[in-house]
C-alpha cells in the first residue's frame, strides 16, 4: 500500500493505459464481432467452422500468441491490442449468434409476416432482443480482456502489468500488491456496471 | 372478383417424400370468413404462410384480387395481409402501442395518423386506451391475443390470414374472443382465413369451412352442408354428425334462412332472430307446432325457418 500512496501518480498513468488499451481493443473486437455474429445466426454452415477458428485461437496461451506476433507488429501497443481482439472475438461472436438465434420462433416469423425486411428485422425486432444477451457477453469479454491486459506489459504496451512483471523481477511486493489491486479494482468497477446495463437491458421490457 | 385465388397450389419440403399442400384449388370472396379445418399436420398451416409467402410454392398459384403474389415482393404483400398466430409473436422489447403500429410505421403513415389509429384499435378490441404504454407480458394471454388482433388490422388491410389465434387461450376466453371476432367481422368485413383444428370453432365462426386433409381438400362448404351433407367419413367423424344437436347449437338461424315473405298462416307467430341458434329455434318450432317461424329483427321480416326445410337437412344424415 506504501508504493500505491507514495507512486500515485505514476500507477495513475500506468491505469490509464490498462483502461485505454481495455477499451480501444473492445471497441474494435465488438466492432468486428457484430456483423460477424448476425451473419453466422443467419448462415448456419458457417457457424460450426468460424466458432471453430475462434474456438482455437482462443485456447492459444495469451502470452504465446503475443510474442508469436512480436516479429510481425514489433513491441508495444500493437501486438498487445491485436491479441485483445483476437481473444474477444468467441466470446463476443458467440453472444451476438446464441442472442439473436435465441429469439422465440414466433416473434421471428410475425415480423417477416408484418412485412419487416432483413434490415428492418435485425435493427427493430433481433439485436433489440439479443442485447441483454450480448451485453452479458461484453461483460465476460471486458472481464477477461482486463486481466489479458495485464500480461501485455510483457511486450512493453505498458499498463498496470508494468508493476507486476517490474515487482517480480525486482522482488518489489509493494508494487505486485500495488497492481494487483489496481488491476482488482479495475475489474470490479466494469464488473458492477455491466450487471448494471444487463438489469437495464432486460427492464426495459416493462416490470413483471 | 374473387379475393383469394388458388390454383392447383402445391408444396413439398426439401427432403420430404409426401407433399404438405398437394394441388390445392379454392377461392375465396370478398368479405368472406372461411376456417381452414383439419386434424394437426394436415398442412393448415402450410397453406397459410402460401397466401403471405412465409412458404413459397413448389408448384401453382395463388392470385389476389386478380393479382400473382409473385408478381410483387414479398414484403410489400404481407404489408396488405394481417397475420395473427397462437403464440402472438408480439414484440417483448415493444410498447402496445409500439406493437399495434408496426405495419402503419413501415408503410410511412404519418404520426398523427398512427396515433388516432392505435386509440381506435384498442375501443375495437374491447381493451382500454391505458394499455398504450404496457408491454405485452404485462397483459393476460387473452389481452395479448387482442393486442395480436389489434396489430394484425392495424393498415386496414382486406385480408387476413389467422393461425390458432385463440388455440392457446381458456375455453371461456377463446368464446368471447370469438364472438368478439364475430362482431368485428361483422363492422368491417375482412376477408379471413383462420386456421383451427376446433370443430366447434370453425362451425361458430365460418361462413364457410374448408376440410383438409393430408395436404388435400375434402370438401369446401357451409358449416351446415358440411354437417348435413358431409363428403365422406372422414368429414362425417370428423364434425361428429352424432353430435348434430350440440352443432345445431353453435349455428344461427341466418344459415338456414329461407329469404323471402313468410306464408301467412305463421306471419303472426313470434319471430326468432338471425343470430338465434338453431336448436333453440327447433326447440320452438317444435314447441309451436307450426310449419315455420318468421326470421327478423325490430319486427322486420327476412325471412322464415321452415321446419321441412330443418327436417330435411337433418333427415339426410
Ligand atoms: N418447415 C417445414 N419443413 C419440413 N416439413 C414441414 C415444415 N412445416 C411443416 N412441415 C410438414 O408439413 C406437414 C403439414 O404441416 P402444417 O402445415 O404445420 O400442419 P397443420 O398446421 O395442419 O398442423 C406436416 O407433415 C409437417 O411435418
Ligand atoms: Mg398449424
Amino acid at each position: 500500500m506504501r508504493y500505491l500512496i507514495a507512486n500515485w501518480p505514476y500507477v495513475g498513468e500506468l491505469f490509464l493505459e490498462h483502461l485505454w488499451l481495455t477499451l480501444s481493443a473492445l471497441l474494435i473486437a465488438t466492432a468486428i464481432a457484430l456483423p460477424v455474429g448476425v451473419i453466422l445466426s443467419r448462415v448456419a454452415w458457417l457457424r460450426t467452422p468460424v466458432l471453430g477458428i475462434l474456438g482455437i485461437i482462443y485456447t492459444i496461451p495469451s502470452l504465446s500468441l503475443l510474442v508469436l506476433l512480436i516479429p510481425f507488429l514489433r513491441l508495444g501497443y500493437r501486438p498487445a491490442l491485436v491479441t485483445l481482439i483476437a481473444y474477444a472475438q468467441l466470446v463476443l461472436v458467440r453472444s451476438v449468434v446464441v442472442g439473436i438465434n435465441g429469439i422465440e420462433p414466433a416473434i421471428i416469423e410475425a415480423a417477416k409476416g408484418m412485412g419487416m425486411n432483413s434490415w428492418q428485422r435485425l435493427l427493430r425486432v433481433e439485436l433489440p432482443l439479443a442485447l441483454p444477451v450480448m451485453i452479458a457477453g461484453l461483460r465476460v469479454a471486458t472481464l477477461s480482456t482486463i486481466a489479458i491486459a495485464t500480461v501485455a506489459a510483457f511486450v512493453n504496451a505498458g499498463g498496470l502489468g508494468t508493476l507486476l512483471f517490474d515487482g517480480v523481477r525486482s522482488s518489489n511486493s509493494e508494487k505486485i500488491i500495488a497492481g494487483a489491486i489496481s488491476v482488482s479494482l479495475l475489474a470490479v468497477a466494469a464488473n458492477i456496471l455491466f450487471r448494471r446495463a444487463e438489469i437495464w437491458a432486460t427492464r426495459s421490457r416493462g416490470p413483471t | 372478383m374473387s379475393m383469394i385465388v388458388a390454383e392447383r397450389l402445391t408444396k413439398q419440403f426439401p427432403g420430404e417424400s409426401r407433399m404438405a399442400v398437394a394441388q390445392v384449388s379454392f377461392q375465396v370472396e370478398p368479405g368472406e370468413l372461411v376456417v381452414l379445418l383439419g386434424p394437426s399436420g394436415c398442412g393448415k398451416t402450410t397453406l397459410l404462410k402460401l397466401v403471405n409467402r412465409l412458404y413459397e410454392p413448389s408448384a401453382g398459384t395463388l392470385l389476389i384480387e386478380g393479382v400473382d403474389v409473385r408478381s410483387m415482393p414479398a414484403t410489400a404483400l404481407r404489408r396488405r395481409i394481417g397475420y395473427a398466430i397462437q403464440q402472438t409473436g408480439l414484440f417483448p422489447h415493444l410498447r402496445i402501442e409500439q406493437n399495434i403500429a408496426v405495419v402503419p410505421r413501415l408503410l410511412g403513415w404519418e404520426r398523427q395518423r398512427i396515433e388516432a389509429r392505435i386509440d381506435e384499435l384498442l375501443d375495437l378490441v374491447g381493451l382500454p386506451r391505458s394499455y398504450r404504454r404496457r408491454y405485452p407480458r404485462q397483459l393476460s394471454g387473452g389481452e395479448q391475443q387482442r393486442i395480436g388482433l389489434a396489430r394484425a388490422l392495424a393498415a386496414d388491410p382486406a385480408i387476413m390470414l389467422m393461425d390458432e389465434p385463440f388455440g392457446a387461450l381458456d375455453a371461456l376466453t377463446r368464446t368471447r374472443l370469438q364472438d368478439e371476432l364475430l362482431a368485428i367481422q361483422r363492422q368491417l368485413r375482412k376477408t379471413i382465413l383462420f386456421v383451427t383444428h376446433d370443430v366447434e370453432e370453425a362451425l361458430r365462426l365460418a361462413d364457410r369451412i374448408i376440410v383438409m386433409r393430408e395436404g388435400r381438400i375434402v370438401q369446401f362448404d357451409t358449416p351446415l352442408n358440411l354437417l348435413t351433407r358431409p363428403h365422406d367419413a372422414f368429414v362425417r367423424q370428423l364434425t361428429g354428425a352424432d353430435d348434430l344437436l350440440r352443432h345445431l347449437s353453435l349455428m344461427t338461424v341466418a344459415m338456414a334462412l329461407t329469404p323471402g315473405t313468410p306464408p301467412a298462416s305463421i306471419a303472426n307467430l313470434p319471430p326468432l332472430a338471425p343470430q338465434d341458434d338453431l336448436r333453440t329455434a327447433l326447440v320452438r318450432l317444435l314447441a309451436t307446432k307450426a310449419e315455420g317461424l318468421p326470421v327478423g329483427s325490430n319486427g322486420q321480416a327476412q325471412g322464415w325457418l321452415s321446419l321441412a326445410v330443418l327436417r330435411q337437412m337433418l333427415g339426410e344424415i
